[in-house]
């Protein structure tokens, strides 16, 4: 168990590495460059300067390895725009994109699983059809449209809850308005991954409920309950776990369009505003800040895996 | 069903019945998919939706990008049978255009993953071995990063134009076909016709594509169809993000972008091309599933 973890591992910090270096060129090879360089009222001589400052005439692996050498030891740099060292930037913000995509998760799991439970032992019944057409409509839907048609109905219309942003303005923290305020962007982002995890449960179940030893804890006379709760569920429930894996970086992506239809300040509105303005260093924090938590929370997922199921790590 | 089953259990047909004429692959696929009524009326749909894109400016009843300020926000009417937008523009005409967008973004961007996916999944499960492992490891990194973040900064830094959205999408979507043609290669290159064609000297590059590819055709249909759904999907994101196709050119996308503004005084503004973008994904992936159904029936009685 402790190779297989150290072997994940390696890959998990090697792909971090290769992420940042194709950002890292990528940004670098647009045409332009950052666009406070671009201000009409610098003379060039004084961009020529700034640039030179800025360390943007050095060859790109050098370049390279000064960011990577700074962010090894905490330092992402300062952003370009506001000066405000990029950490505290992205610790501003990723709290809050956690607390969206997590709340979203779990919801989306909360609802997930019993659904899929359902339709797994009543198989073909109105429920299992009626699901199963809906994952169609889940997987198909924009979630940004539905996030504009909830705010339709819930803030223009009915006016029970806001159209966006984290707080009210103007009002001192409670428990109560972030909850408010959580809910639509939530439940838009869980019914997005809703759809996937009851199919996942349901084809787990489906598949464990035929084995041998759930026809023996049958035959030994256990009631229904027991045998899906106590036999069968934990072993269906492997797939979901690696499914999770699979839809984090899909989570991620879709928190950040989320964010923008609810101005919710997360690393999306982060990163979108910094890739078109070109602020560097933003972008490659964000970025990396992001892989990071994905491929770290699905290395997880894949340690969780292999715990649960042993001939994953053995095989 | 066409299938001929001998039921030796059964009393009065103790006599296995005599087989049908063997009917092509292809046949046998179109009769299980013309059964399938959702996937009727879903191509169908599709069909209409491609015939109104080729023709787009030809269709549409008034000039979708004139601005005529006083008629900002209008009913629907004869004249504007959608109403009209924050610029007076006509909604109904807008969203002929659009339609023209996000079908030429998905069918492009499909074709760019499907051409790499095949690529990339046939020789990694033709050839094996090292070639194998590291063209499955870049499909795994590409698939647990992130990348529409990456996509984000592809498009802010060089800018959205159709070329630039279609790669960016292409490029980061190809790895689920690739995982398919590979699994699809490693199935048939043990077969027999492979030996017996590899025997009367047919080199790799025959074998593979004469002999084994065009066993994974089904499965490539199937994911291309499932690929233009989500490509459609990406770009109409990218373009709400303001990052996709730019105004005035309209596109499902930026349409919805800019309505959101004006929720208070056009709540219905948003409704239409949120529409048409969840009915034509919608379509895409009812056909893409009955195909899967229809190429290859086993899925389903595998109990997925």
């Amino acid at each position: 168990m402790v190779a297989y973890a150290i072997r994940r591992l390696i890959q998990a910090v090697v792909l971090l590495v290769i992420v940042s270096i194709v950002t890292f060129i990528l940004i670098h090879s647009a045409p332009g460059g950052p666009a406070i360089l671009a201000n009409p009222d610098l003379s060039r001589d004084q961009i020529a300067q700034a640039s030179a400052q800025l360390g943007l005439d050095d060859p790109l692996p050098v370049q390279y390895g000064r960011w990577a050498g700074n962010v090894l030891r905490g330092d992402f740099g300062v952003s370009y725009n506001t000066i405000e060292p990029v950490v505290d930037l992205i610790g501003a913000r990723l709290p809050n994109t956690l607390l969206l995509a997590g709340m979203a998760l779990l919801l989306g799991l909360v609802i997930a699983i019993p659904l899929g439970v359902v339709c797994a032992l009543r198989r073909n019944s109105w429920l299992d059809r009626a699901v199963a057409g809906l994952t169609f409509f889940g997987v198909s839907m924009p979630v940004f449209w539905l996030g504009i048609m909830l705010i339709i109905l819930f803030s223009v219309q009915l006016r029970v809850l806001p159209s966006g942003g984290m707080m009210s303005l103007g009002e001192p923290f409670s428990l109560w308005d972030r909850l408010r305020h959580l809910i639509l962007p939530v439940s838009v982002l869980a019914l997005g991954n809703l759809a996937e995890l009851t199919r996942y449960t349901r084809s787990g179940l489906v598949t464990v409920m035929s084995e041998d030893y759930v026809r023996t804890a049958r035959a030994k006379g256990l009631t229904q309950r027991s045998v899906v709760v106590g036999h069968a569920l934990r072993n269906a429930l492997i797939p979901v776990v690696t499914i999770i894996g699979v839809m984090l970086p899909r989570a991620v992506s879709g928190a950040a369009i989320t964010e923008a239809v609810f101005s919710w300040p997360g690393m999306g509105q982060l990163a979108i505003n910094a890739a078109t303005t070109r602020d560097y260093p933003v972008v490659l924090g964000t970025t990396l800040v992001v892989a990071a938590v994905v491929i770290f929370s699905s290395f997880i997922t894949d340690l969780a895996y292999g715990y649960l199921d042993p001939r994953i790590r053995l095989g | 069903m066409t299938v001929t089953s001998i039921a030796p259990g059964q009393p009065g047909r103790t006599v296995a019945r005599v087989r049908p004429p063997a009917r092509s692959f292809w046949r046998t696929a179109w009769v299980r998919f013309s059964r399938n009524h959702v996937a009727m009326v879903s191509a169908l749909f599709l069909l209409m939706m491609f015939v109104v894109a080729a023709f787009a400016t030809s269709v549409a009843p008034q000039d979708p990008n004139r601005v005529m300020i006083l008629n900002q926000h209008l009913s629907p009417s004869g004249e504007h049978l959608l109403g009209t937008d924050e610029s007076g523009r006509d909604v109904f005409s807008r969203l002929i255009v659009g339609a023209r967008a996000s079908i030429a973004v998905g069918l492009t961007a499909m074709i760019i993953s499907i051409v790499i996916g095949s690529l990339v999944g046939s020789v990694a499960g033709f050839f094996g071995g090292f070639v194998d492992t590291i063209l499955m490891r870049i499909t795994d990194g590409m698939m647990a990063i992130p990348y529409f973040f990456l996509v984000l900064i592809v498009v802010a830094v060089f800018g959205s134009s159709f070329t630039n959205i279609v790669i960016v999408i292409g490029v980061t979507s190809w790895m689920v076909v690739a995982r398919i043609v590979r699994s699809d290669v490693l199935r048939f290159r043990a077969n027999e016709f492979v030996t017996a064609a590899r025997s009367i000297g047919a080199g790799d590059g025959r074998l593979l594509v004469r002999h084994i590819l065009p066993h994974a055709v089904p499965s490539i249909l199937v994911a291309a169809t499932l690929g233009v759904a989500n490509a459609i999907l990406l770009e109409s994101a990218l373009s709400f993000l303001g990052l996709g196709i730019q105004p005035p050119a309209a596109s499902w996308g930026n349409m919805l972008s800019n309505s959101q503004a004006y929720i208070w005084d056009n709540p219905l503004l948003p409704l239409y091309p949120g529409l048409l973008i969840l009915l034509t994904v919608l379509a895409f992936n009812f056909l893409g599933d009955a195909l899967r159904d229809a190429l290859d029936p086993q899925y389903r009685e595998g109990g997925h």
